[in-house]
């Protein structure tokens, strides 16, 4: 085998050990445990989490494709604002929102309680949606989860021949039935990626749940683990939603496969945008405006108003260092990530074989697991390791070596990639299937080796899916908690954690400080990444489609 | 200049690294978070020079973390809590015995380890809280009414997955056995006035919004209402009223936070050192001021806001039972469809 190939496999290997650890647990008796599940609450874990994935799915679609062909395909005042403020909810962690909706909307926040003063009611006298429900959980996880739908739908409909938009128009299809019948099934593939990560995040969202008290498989591994105390029925439980993303997963590149489209053409122009005026306008703004304000303006309002509150007593000295190690984190593992997405991408380009479409399947389900899943996952086999080595040392040396790598940053690092590599592969891959082979067969009959090709063809060309990946690991490691808790080290503190830990102990308006330096911390790439996109439209993307 | 320059800055790195190297330390493994114990703990280097390192996380993922680093493990103490946490340490063989006459004669048996694995350092009640305007004390007596038909649609509690009802649970199981418990989780489930969801703050606000008329919930979450900076908390909390269950028997459910020692401890004199600290004056009067919680030991004042809500008799039960019985409170919880 050729060197790229192997250690391609090896590398996917060393990064799947934390799902090989989850999927061992099979191996192991955990009495009677299943028994009790299934007469009991299994059930439930099961129906709640479809139920959930139906309704993101609705709700991740109506809220991110829409938006997308608006601002691609239509030029209206404001439209280059909405093209990148859509993009914000990105940096709102899942359980912030729902802890900022739920102060403003339950029953003892402040919206009914002035309700019940101005009508004189009293509870139970009128109605009022629940917000901590499952239509509730459905709305909170929509709302900050659509941005990946629209950015993956926003690159197809950008990517998307004006050819091929001309020859609909010419034969008498109207902008809008243009979108629905060649617009919509060309950018169909980018669109599932991005709901398969929707999906995903949605399995593996647990603080939202857990507070809006929806049981779920995700509480359910907790409980089974932290309530039930069986370690080993926790781990077969996340193993079976393994096997429930494993078919995801497969569904989705199933459909990808089945989607082949191809423009025929070598010429390649962007589509010019039209104008929208009137009383359209109004549904345009409707349409972008939306999610923008419940995903971004209004919990950001929330936090604001809280974090004036407690500012004195939470921005003290240590922040500075917290913000630092977000930050450091988050671009450490981010320009990993993109290493090792574009080194697995275009291996998998270069030499495509049946195992490594196989193992990058496999890698992939990381991102559905819960944080503290994975950070389990990962600590195994390093301590494993570091015992072993300080075994050895002492043995040999007298000399105790400790752990070496448990407890460090690096650990921490590793877990994050292996979260958060799926979705810069998915968003990779998604880039380099849109330059034609016969480029690659182009550069390499000029004598151009596979890494020149790599960096002077591929890389200009795939600028804008790039700095996407970059961008997602980013904001996703800033968010990320559970992993972190787990596995840092002592006296180490991030932004993410000094959320939680006062949003923990119920106290919301101290958590806000925190947590908005997170979502001001996330615009900075947000803004960067639109206007590298902005950049990367000019240049022409070869209108071909995933293989 | 430029060699002057660069012998101080390795002078002083050498001073820096040699200064870590030498000093005493101890690490703590905490489910309490940074903010409910790090003042404590700063004082404690203070007061000895020991120096303290702190990871904060939820108590089951650092006993698994302990577990799995072995005996290289840094860890040299644990903090929870609750009693059920510092039980499954025990039970997960991690812990060590701590021989200390100080420990033994400042912590009641109750809320210690009978092994002395473990120690209890501070109190916390799970009562039952009422609307002042709607309901009168004299309503209600103990847990067990709660699952009284005359309280349907009336009560607001969190989800069973919360550690503190589980260990309620686990105490009613001790005194009245598993069925009778099972039973009561039942009618609990049928009085409850909506689906658990939230904290328990949030059972407090519910409660005062008309949304039921009694919340069960931890004393010093009210009592933080109590002292909240937010004018619309104090307002809540004003008009709740605090009913101690069981004063006519076994008393009110009681569970602490605490510390043990890990058996692979590198620095178990300083460790040892650092739980004495915390049951000694200073932290004690911390604990019962800054987080009002109740001081395990008897000749420590309860703090001006844990005053308005009484004097009480709490359980005397040996808080190794809520470990010992959360399993089967989690599965009963589950068949009484307890979510």
């Amino acid at each position: 085998m050729k060197p790229w190939p192997l250690s391609l496999i090896a590398l996917s290997l060393i990064l799947a050990t934390p799902i090989f650890v989850v999927l061992s647990s099979v191996f192991f008796p955990a009495g009677d445990i299943w028994t009790h599940l299934f007469e009991t609450v299994l059930a439930r874990y099961i129906s709640n989490s479809f139920a959930l994935m139906i309704g993101v799915s609705i709700g991740v679609l109506a809220l991110g494709v829409l938006p997308a062909w608006l601002v691609t395909a239509y030029r209206f005042p404001g439209s280059k604002v909405f093209e990148w403020a859509l993009l914000l909810p990105l940096a709102i962690p899942a359980y912030i929102i729902a802890y900022t909706y739920t102060g403003m909307l339950d029953v003892a926040g402040p919206l009914q309680s002035n309700l019940r003063d101005a009508f004189g009611w009293s509870y139970g006298e009128y109605w009022f949606p629940e917000i901590r429900s499952l239509g509730g959980a459905i709305a909170m996880l929509s709302l900050v989860f659509y941005p990946y739908v629209y950015l993956l739908a926003r690159a197809a409909f950008a990517g998307q021949s004006g050819g091929v938009m001309e020859a609909a128009r010419s034969l008498g299809c109207s902008q809008r039935s243009a979108f629905f019948r060649v617009a919509l099934p060309l950018a169909r593939p980018a669109i599932v990626v991005g709901l398969s990560i929707c999906l995903m995040e949605t399995l593996a969202d647990y603080g939202t749940v857990q507070y809006f008290g929806i049981s779920t498989f995700t509480t359910g591994i907790y409980r089974t683990w932290n309530g039930l105390g069986s370690t080993v029925g926790a781990a077969q439980l996340a193993a079976l939603l393994l096997g429930f993303v494993f078919i995801l997963v497969s569904i989705e590149s199933w459909s990808r496969k089945q989607a082949q489209f191809f423009n025929t053409g070598s010429h390649s122009w962007p589509s010019p945008a039209v104008p929208i005026v009137g009383g359209r306008l109004f549904i345009a703004y409707l349409v972008c405006g939306v999610p923008v304000s419940l995903g971004f303006v209004v919990p950001l309002i929330q936090l604001s108003i809280w974090a004036s509150i407690t500012s004195d007593s939470i921005m003290t000295a240590d922040f500075a260092g917290y913000l630092f190690n977000s930050l450091t984190l988050a671009a450490i593992t981010s320009a990993a990530a993109l290493i090792l997405a574009l080194f697995i991408a275009y291996g998998r380009r270069l030499y495509p074989t049946q195992l490594s479409s196989a193992a990058a399947r496999v890698l992939s389900l990381g991102y559905a697991l819960p944080g503290t899943v994975v950070a389990i996952g990962v600590l195994v086999p390093f301590a494993w390791l570091d015992n072993r080595v300080s075994a050895f040392m002492v043995a040999r040396f007298d000399f105790n070596t400790g752990l070496l790598l448990s407890g460090t940053a690096f650990i921490l690092v590793f877990a994050y990639l292996v979260r958060f590599l799926p979705i810069a592969m998915n968003t990779v891959d998604a880039g380099l299937t849109k330059v034609r082979p016969s480029m690659d067969e182009a550069g390499r009959s000029m004598g151009l080796g596979p890494m020149t090709i790599l960096r002077r063809v591929h890389m200009p060309i795939m600028r804008g899916s790039l700095a996407t990946a970059l961008l997602l690991v980013f904001v996703d490691v800033l968010k990320e908690l559970p992993a972190t808790l787990l596995l840092r080290p002592f006296n180490f503190n991030t932004l993410a954690i000094r959320t939680y830990e006062l949003a923990n102990e119920e106290r919301l308006a101290d958590a806000a400080g925190p947590a908005l330096t997170i979502v001001l911390a996330s615009l900075i790439p947000v803004i960067l990444l639109s206007r590298s996109l902005e950049r990367a439209k000019d240049v022409p993307s070869v209108g071909e489609k995933p293989r | 200049m430029g060699m002057k320059k660069i012998f101080a800055c390795v002078l002083s790195i050498t001073v820096f690294m040699v200064g870590i190297v030498s000093a005493a330390e101890v690490n703590v493994y905490s489910a309490r978070s940074e903010d409910l114990i790090k003042s404590a703990l700063d004082r404690f280097s203070e007061e000895t020079g020991i120096e303290v390192n702190l990871i904060t996380e939820g108590a089951d993922a650092l006993i698994r973390r302990i577990e799995l680093e072995g005996s290289n493990s840094p860890a040299d103490v644990l903090l929870t809590v609750d009693a059920g946490r510092l039980f499954r340490a025990k039970e997960a063989g991690i812990l060590a015995s701590i021989d200390s006459s100080v420990l033994r004669e400042r912590i009641p048996a109750a809320y210690r380890d009978p092994e002395n694995q473990w120690f209890g350092l501070s109190l916390r009640s799970r009562v039952i809280m009422f609307d002042k305007s709607r309901v009168s004390p004299s309503e209600i007596e103990s847990y067990e009414d709660l699952a009284d038909p005359k309280w349907k649609g009336e009560i607001c509690i969190r989800s069973s997955g919360n550690i503190y009802n589980q260990s309620l649970l686990a105490s009613m199981i001790e005194h009245a056995g598993e069925e009778a418990t099972e039973a009561w989780a039942v009618g609990l489930v049928a009085n409850m006035a909506r689906r658990p969801q939230g904290g328990d703050r949030d059972q407090i606000r519910a409660a005062v919004a008309g949304q039921c008329k009694l919340a069960i919930a931890n004393t010093y979450y009210l009592a933080g209402m109590l002292n909240s900076d937010i004018a619309a908390d104090v307002e809540v909390a004003e008009q709740i009223g605090v009913l101690w269950p069981n004063q006519g028997d076994r008393g009110a459910h009681m569970n602490v936070s605490g510390a043990g020692m890990i058996k692979t401890s590198k620095n178990p004199d300083e460790a040892r050192q650092l739980i004495e600290f915390l049951s000694a004056d200073y932290a004690q009067q911390w604990y019962a001021e800054v987080n009002n919680e109740y001081s395990v030991r008897t000749d420590i004042p309860v703090s001006a806001t844990l005053q308005r809500f009484g004097e009480f008799k709490a359980d005397s039960l040996n808080l190794e039972v809520l470990g010992r019985n959360n399993a089967a409170a989690v599965r009963l919880a589950d068949r009484a469809g307890w979510q």
